[in-house]
């Protein structure tokens, strides 16, 4: 039992470099992190750390539990914690992987350590966005800090990975998934989780509308009402 | 034992002898020995021990009792009672009931764990359960929290409470943060103090967000 124990602390070890920053080197990859780079004819230098990346995931855990309790989210099978802790690990771990895979088939020059560190920093304007967007509820704010921050954070990543790629399709292709995804999860993460703003259903239908359920169970007459006032407030907004 | 080297024993003498050593009748072993004592002294002994531990807690001074005996009851106790208060406060009882338990459970260990792990990395110099037992006891100021919500909620639920549900739990969310620094940064080196205490104030921020948005059915 003592050898079990001393082998997971010698595993432990193994991640001791990707911890060694300093506060100040945090704060201006944070800063960095939402600006692109101009120079893209030259690999730009990605640096390997996790610590920055895992506190902004959990930083993103609290504010989606704030945005989920604020909004009333009601989560039948599982815990509000259990989602926000799978959905912002599950996209930084997952994604990155893609990415990761992605890369080798382009033929970037990326590891995984980096790629997990840059997908980790560009999760910094999710976490601006989304903890103003859940405070502050108007549907035209948010798309605005969806295109600035989010599309500042994209074009950095986006920037670092084609100055290391070589070939125009192998550009498209990474750059081009790696944008859909980032930024379609920051949508996702708003409107899955936000409270319903209810001057719009009120001009829809009269009486208050119930908030957005997450219910596992199939009841046929609520989900498609719910859907269907969803779907009309979607397309008034668009 | 060097005069001894050239000593041989033939094969076909069998070697005998006693094995056990004579026990004096005062030996000192008797002293340290706690199996033979009553019940009562071994349990009075560890709530004196946590007590003290929550009287450091409530009042952090730069003593290092919390973390040279460390016990993890005083956090056993805490976490129970906390998350025995935060259930069944979701808006449909009758099957959110017991996830709500686990939920806080688990958090709170893997949590604390997290915080552990990181503060190892980033070269720190306490140990593994060290950490998770200060971390556990600083959970009191948030469980006493826990305490005056749930009686002010009894009163009533409306904006005054909630404004005094605010202060009792932001002042208390502060009290926990600074406790555990106090006994955490010492064990880092100097310019990295502020890349520990993120984590811890992100845990504590989590556990008072669970009190604060707390409503009884």
């Amino acid at each position: 039992q003592a050898s079990r124990a001393f082998s997971l602390y010698a595993n432990i070890d193994i991640l001791r470099p990707y911890f060694d920053v300093e506060p100040v080197q945090v704060r201006a990859r944070l800063l960095e992190s939402m600006i692109p780079v101009k120079m893209i004819n030259f690999p730009q230098k990605i640096a390997g750390e996790l610590y920055g990346p895992l506190m902004l995931v959990f930083t993103l855990v609290a504010i989606l539990l704030h945005g989920m309790k604020t909004s009333d989210t009601i989560i039948r099978e599982g815990t509000l914690m259990g989602t926000a802790i799978g959905t912002c690990f599950g996209y930084w771990l997952g994604v990155s992987s893609f990415i990761y895979f992605l890369a080798y088939l382009c033929n970037a020059q990326i590891t995984m350590v980096q790629m997990l560190s840059l997908l980790g920093y560009g999760l910094f304007g999710h976490c601006i966005t989304l903890f103003v967007t859940y405070n502050i509820h108007f549907h035209s704010l948010f798309y605005i800090f969806w295109l600035g921050v989010g599309g500042l954070s994209t074009l950095r990543m986006v920037a670092v990975l084609v100055s290391r790629t070589v070939g125009h399709t192998q550009r498209l292709i990474l750059c081009g998934t790696l944008a859909a995804l980032h930024m379609l999860f920051l949508l996702y993460l708003h409107f899955a989780y936000h409270k319903v703003v209810e001057g719009i259903l009120d001009t829809l239908e009269g009486p208050n509308m119930l908030p957005f359920q997450r219910v596992a169970r199939d009841i046929p007459v609520v989900s498609n009402a719910v859907l269907n006032t969803t779907a009309k407030a979607v397309a008034l907004t668009l | 034992f060097a005069g001894l080297a050239d000593v041989s024993i033939s094969e076909d003498i069998p070697v005998e002898g006693e094995i056990t050593v004579p026990v004096g009748s005062g030996s000192p072993d008797e002293d340290y020995s706690t199996l033979d004592e009553p019940v009562r002294d071994t349990i009075m002994r560890d709530l004196k021990a946590v007590g003290k531990k929550f009287v450091h807690v409530m009042y952090p001074k730069k003593s290092s009792a919390l973390l040279r005996d460390w016990d993890l009851w005083g956090p056993l106790v805490l976490c129970v009672s906390l998350a025995l208060m935060l259930q069944g406060g979701s808006a449909d009882s009758k099957d959110d009931g017991g996830p709500q338990f686990a939920e806080v459970f688990v958090i709170i260990w893997f949590g604390a764990v997290v915080i552990t792990l990181n503060s190892k990395l980033l070269g720190g110099t306490i140990s593994f359960f060290q950490s998770l037992c200060v971390l556990g006891y600083c959970v009191l100021p948030l469980t006493v929290a826990m305490l005056v919500c749930r009686l002010v909620l009894l009163a009533g639920s409306g904006t005054v409470s909630f404004i005094i549900r605010l202060i009792v739990v932001v002042a208390m969310f502060g009290w926990s943060t600074l406790a555990s620094t106090a006994f955490l940064a010492d064990s880092q080196p100097p310019n990295r103090k502020a890349l520990v205490v993120y984590p811890i104030f992100l845990f504590y921020f989590v556990i008072s967000w669970m009190i604060l948005t707390f409503t009884p059915q």
